[in-house]
């Protein structure tokens, strides 16, 4: 019942089984077991952070390859306004949106279009729920995952609206229909992602039945595909912008946040940051806040692992970029958006349960206790998991072994050579007495 | 492994240093990840969680620090906060919304806005405050489990 679906996979060939990934994993989801990483389902978020960390390379992101767009008759790209923000020079969104279409999409239909709408919904839904402030942004896959199994008491400050992307998803078939005549099954609508996270959310969302959203492909592939077709795209632009400084801004940290019109707000990103302000948010530590924009990845998506420039090179392109532009240039009186809110709540999975009673989950956690009472509390990660505490948790489990903790390991070993050692020694006395 | 699991409890101390405030919180903290580890409902761990956070800023602002034990049962989980600090004067008053002896540099923070001790009885079901002036203070807070 509960959807765990994962966009990041292990290259068993590559993976050395170093602990490079289990130490940067923010809910520990990563063992190294018989040499290799694992991932532990339940507790994985799809942040990306042990695709960014590997120096093997052994972490990959799942999307799709850009052939997608033959199996379809018509296909639509759905740009990331992180896609803005990875070139040199550009002055003129128009220009990357209509080399798409020189690159082979029949049309384009601007993800930070639907943004503007998003934020129109979402200032509408600030001001009437006043009672569930902070709100808590929900456009990043990631933090709403996070959020399912970690933070139970925060479920109720998410904003319930559906992320750009999956608005621009429907409006973008709605519209190809009508100009097509054809199907919804032979349009393509296929996004262009900074990360891999989008693609849990298309083949797996939560609070929604199904996405619109056919193909999820990344920037770092598309990237070197349009940079021949920008330059001719430069001599003629095609007026297909439907965004303005609004929209765009949505591609980098504070940008959603923005889009409200209020000064109520805070926007942390990166995974620690973002855990930490979860943390004070449970404690109730904030009091006069309206919104709270949260970003897996530092930067926000122009952060994320699929796209190819330095986010921060990158957030100043697209500042540079809408610094000229109209506020916005999609509204909902002209684009209204039919059920824009979340269908299904989002249900409680508390997956770091120990066991399943209360009394045998005392006994578990006095284990725990009692374990990490006995490790030495190095964190070495010699023994697969990322900590002590963590190692005490898979053995109470029952999924690791006292012995997997190498320094116990020693201990055990030496009080078993021991009577042999001092055989030893009486054996080397002897030598050098004589 | 050992029978000290037969008391059907969990029991945690954890020791709150003085005047750090970027360490208040820590405690509370790692009661509520336990409390998620043992699927102790939400609401119980909300409750918990700021009361536990609320006496630890009390600690650390007021009482030099101190130490907090937790004893989580079947039935409640039990906080008690002690500390050798100066005592309250007037429990009544410091019980009242808004009344709040924390001193200015505090105050900068974003502490001491005489929420403390209001919070923690509006978040558990059984609260005791014994003080003594020149001597210290000993908090006793329960959330009772609710059964679902």
């Amino acid at each position: 019942m509960a959807n765990f679906y994962h966009s990041v996979r292990l290259d068993e060939s590559l993976c050395k089984g170093c602990i490079n990934c289990i130490k940067r994993c923010p809910t520990q989801a990563i063992r190294v077991r018989n040499g290799k990483a694992v991932i532990t389902s339940e507790f994985c978020i799809d942040c990306g952070e042990c695709i960014r960390i590997c120096q093997h390379h052994a972490k990959l992101p799942t999307y799709d390859s850009v052939d997608i767009m033959k199996n379809y008759k018509h296909t639509v790209a759905l740009p990331a306004p992180a896609l803005y923000g990875q070139f040199n020079n550009l002055t003129d969104v128009r220009v990357v949106l209509t080399a798409l279409k020189i690159m082979g999409f029949d049309d384009v239909f601007e993800v930070s279009g639907a943004a503007e709408l998003v934020s129109e919904i979402s200032r509408d839904y600030v001001m009437k729920h006043t009672e569930h402030w902070p709100i808590i942004s929900t456009a990043c896959p990631v933090i709403v995952r996070l959020i399912r199994v970690r933070f139970p008491n925060l479920i109720t400050h998410m904003l319930p609206v559906l992320p750009p992307v999956e608005v621009a998803a429907r409006l973008a078939r709605k519209k190809a229909m009508a100009e097509t005549g054809l199907p919804a099954e032979d349009i393509g609508i296929l996004f262009i992602s900074p990360c891999p996270a989008k693609t849990t959310f298309a083949k797996a969302p939560l609070c929604t039945d199904k996405s619109e959203i056919d193909g999820v492909l990344a920037i770092k592939d598309i990237y070197p595909l349009l940079l021949g077709p920008m330059k001719q795209a430069a001599l003629a632009p095609e007026d297909l912008s439907i965004s303005g400084r609004i929209g765009i801004g949505w591609g980098s940290t504070g940008g959603e946040a923005g889009g409200l019109l209020s000064d109520s707000y805070l926007a942390a990103d990166g995974m620690e940051n973002v855990i930490r302000v979860l943390e004070d948010l449970e404690d109730e530590k904030f009091h006069d806040l309206q919104f709270i924009e949260l970003n897996a990845c530092s930067g926000g998506c122009v952060g994320g692992v699929l796209t190819v420039e330095n986010p921060y090179i990158a957030q100043a392109k697209l500042k540079r970029l809408h610094k000229y532009e109209v506020v916005a240039r999609s509204h909902l009186d002209a684009t209204p958006v039919e059920k824009p809110f979340w269908k299904n709540r989002l249900e409680y999975e508390p997956v770091f349960k120990l066991g399943e009673s209360l009394l045998e989950n005392i006994n578990k956690i006095n284990l725990v206790e009692e374990l990490c009472a006995r490790f030495p509390g190095l964190d070495c990660g010699s023994c697969g998991a990322p900590t002590c505490k963590a190692l005490a948790e898979d053995i109470v489990r029952g999924k690791a072994s006292e012995n997997d903790c190498i320094h116990i390991l020693r201990e055990y070993l030496k009080e078993i050579i021991s009577p042999f050692s001092m055989l030893d020694k009486d054996l080397n006395q002897g030598e050098s007495d004589q | 492994m050992s029978d000290q699991t037969g008391s059907a409890g969990v029991v945690l101390k954890y020791t709150v240093s003085p005047d750090d405030f970027t360490r208040a919180g820590e405690a509370s903290s790692k009661v509520k990840n336990i409390l998620k580890q043992m699927g102790i409902s939400p609401d119980v761990i909300r409750k918990v969680s700021i009361a536990m956070y609320e006496g630890e800023i009390n600690m650390v602002i007021h009482a030099h620090g101190g130490e907090i034990t937790v004893t989580i049962t079947p039935q409640e989980v039990l906080m008690e906060l002690k500390d050798v600090g100066p005592g309250i004067e007037d429990v009544e008053k410091a019980m009242k919304a808004g009344y709040s002896t924390a001193p200015e540099q505090v105050r900068a923070l974003g502490f001491g806005a005489g929420m403390g001790l209001p919070n923690m009885q509006g978040c558990t079901d059984e609260m005791k405050v014994e003080t003594e002036l020149g001597v210290g203070t000993t908090i006793t807070m329960s959330v009772h489990m609710e059964d679902k």
